[in-house]
């Protein structure tokens, strides 16, 4: 029986490619202890790993450059997604792709840079499920067991914070100020790209 | 003895093996400024965009590193991209041109020139990456750098609000369209 059919044209090869580099992996964010206690091992992490917070901070600039009430709606959501996505990868230990922290980069990035007037309901669902994967991604390594609810709060609180700080930079943002967010978000769609580039070639 | 005894501890080691984030942000960071090719052309995409006025003066900045970033995943990638160094060699020559001449196509024709220009950059800069930096870190300071040159471009630009200023200007886009011209022609050989 063929198994692994060998793809036959260019586009199906490329889509035979994605879907083994997609293939779930074990991560590769283990929790490192400060010697400080599992809450604050938890704010370390998140601002020692940039691929998160830069995407939290896009977050809360895309939440703010849709106003201030989809702000305070990703500000509450995003956090509490985290930790349960945190407690859900704890608990189920099941890897997920690697590709994830690229493609949330190139999405808060894009948005961002598009300005897209999405409203408050696609941001809050944007913020659940980019803080639900990404929260995934914290709780599944195996460093994390001792105290993990702790640290995955520690997280949480300074993902909160980041979020506000971001969101608080763009709200009601007009003129030249507008562009310089915008241009940051380009950044990071750019980051996220480079990103996906290393994370297949290093599969 | 004195100044030996006081001298000698106080001395810190300079050999160390540079590892980690903080190698692949300068590294990173570094990796566009170590090239004329590059620079030249970064910074004409930064002074043509002031010369366009609003709002090419920061969407060629934000449309070089975006389609740059997309060539960069396509060299990481290993997808070949023929005549890269003859596309960036062409790239400052051109842009040189179009500061030289203050040229003011559509916007779409001006963003679409510096995205074709961005994906050959990009992809001389993934197909070079070092294999064992720290591919995040890495990818910011490139970016970023990127965006500094940019932002040098749009700051010698500003002189264009004033009529020697205009004339300086496009004497530089002259500078960088023969600077394109040797790198076209160099890369050519």
């Amino acid at each position: 029986m063929n198994f692994f059919p060998r793809p036959k044209s260019r586009l199906r090869r490329l889509a035979f490619l994605f879907f083994v580099i997609g293939l779930p992996a074990r991560a590769g964010a283990h929790l490192v202890t400060s010697g400080l206690g599992p809450v604050y091992d938890g704010m370390e992490h998140m601002l020692l790993s940039p691929d998160q917070w830069i995407m939290v901070a896009g977050l809360g600039l895309l939440a703010g450059l849709n106003g201030a009430a989809a702000g305070r709606a990703a500000l509450f959501s995003f956090p509490c997604a985290w930790f349960a996505g945190g407690g859900t990868g704890h608990l189920i230990h099941l890897p997920l792709p690697l590709l994830i922290p690229g493609v949330a980069l190139l999405v808060v990035g894009g948005l961002v840079a598009a300005d897209l007037k999405a409203g408050r309901k696609i941001v809050v669902a944007v913020a659940v499920v980019l803080g639900f994967l990404q929260g995934y991604l914290n709780g599944v390594p195996p460093g994390a067991v001792d105290g993990a609810p702790l640290a995955l709060l520690g997280a949480s609180v300074v993902a909160f914070v980041i979020l506000a700080l971001g969101a608080g930079l763009a709200v009601n943002v007009e003129g030249w100020r507008r562009i310089v967010v915008r241009v940051a978000g380009s950044w990071m769609a750019a980051i996220g790209i480079l990103l996906l580039g290393w994370t297949i070639r290093k599969s | 003895m004195v100044i030996a005894v006081v001298l000698f501890p106080l001395a810190p080691a300079q050999a160390h093996v540079q590892r980690g984030g903080a190698t692949g942000l300068t590294t990173g960071f570094y990796h566009p400024w170590s090239g004329w090719d590059h620079i030249l052309a970064m910074v004409a995409v930064g002074v043509w965009g002031v010369q366009l006025g609003r709002p090419a003066i920061w969407l060629l900045p934000v449309t070089f590193p975006v389609i740059m970033s997309i060539g960069g995943f396509l060299g990481l990638i290993g997808c070949p991209l023929p005549g890269t160094e003859v596309g960036i060699g062409l790239s400052a020559l051109l842009l040189g041109l179009m500061v030289a001449a203050e040229a003011r196509p559509p916007l779409w024709v001006a963003i679409l020139m510096v995205g074709i220009f961005g994906l050959y950059h990009g992809h001389a800069h993934g197909t070079e990456l070092p294999p064992n930096e720290d591919g995040l870190s890495y990818s910011i300071g490139f970016v970023m750098a990127t965006g500094c040159l940019h932002g040098v471009g749009i700051t010698l630009g500003l002189v264009h609000r004033w009529k020697t200023g205009t004339i300086v200007l496009r004497i530089a886009g002259m500078v960088i369209a023969l600077g394109g011209a040797f790198f076209t022609w160099r890369a050519m050989l």
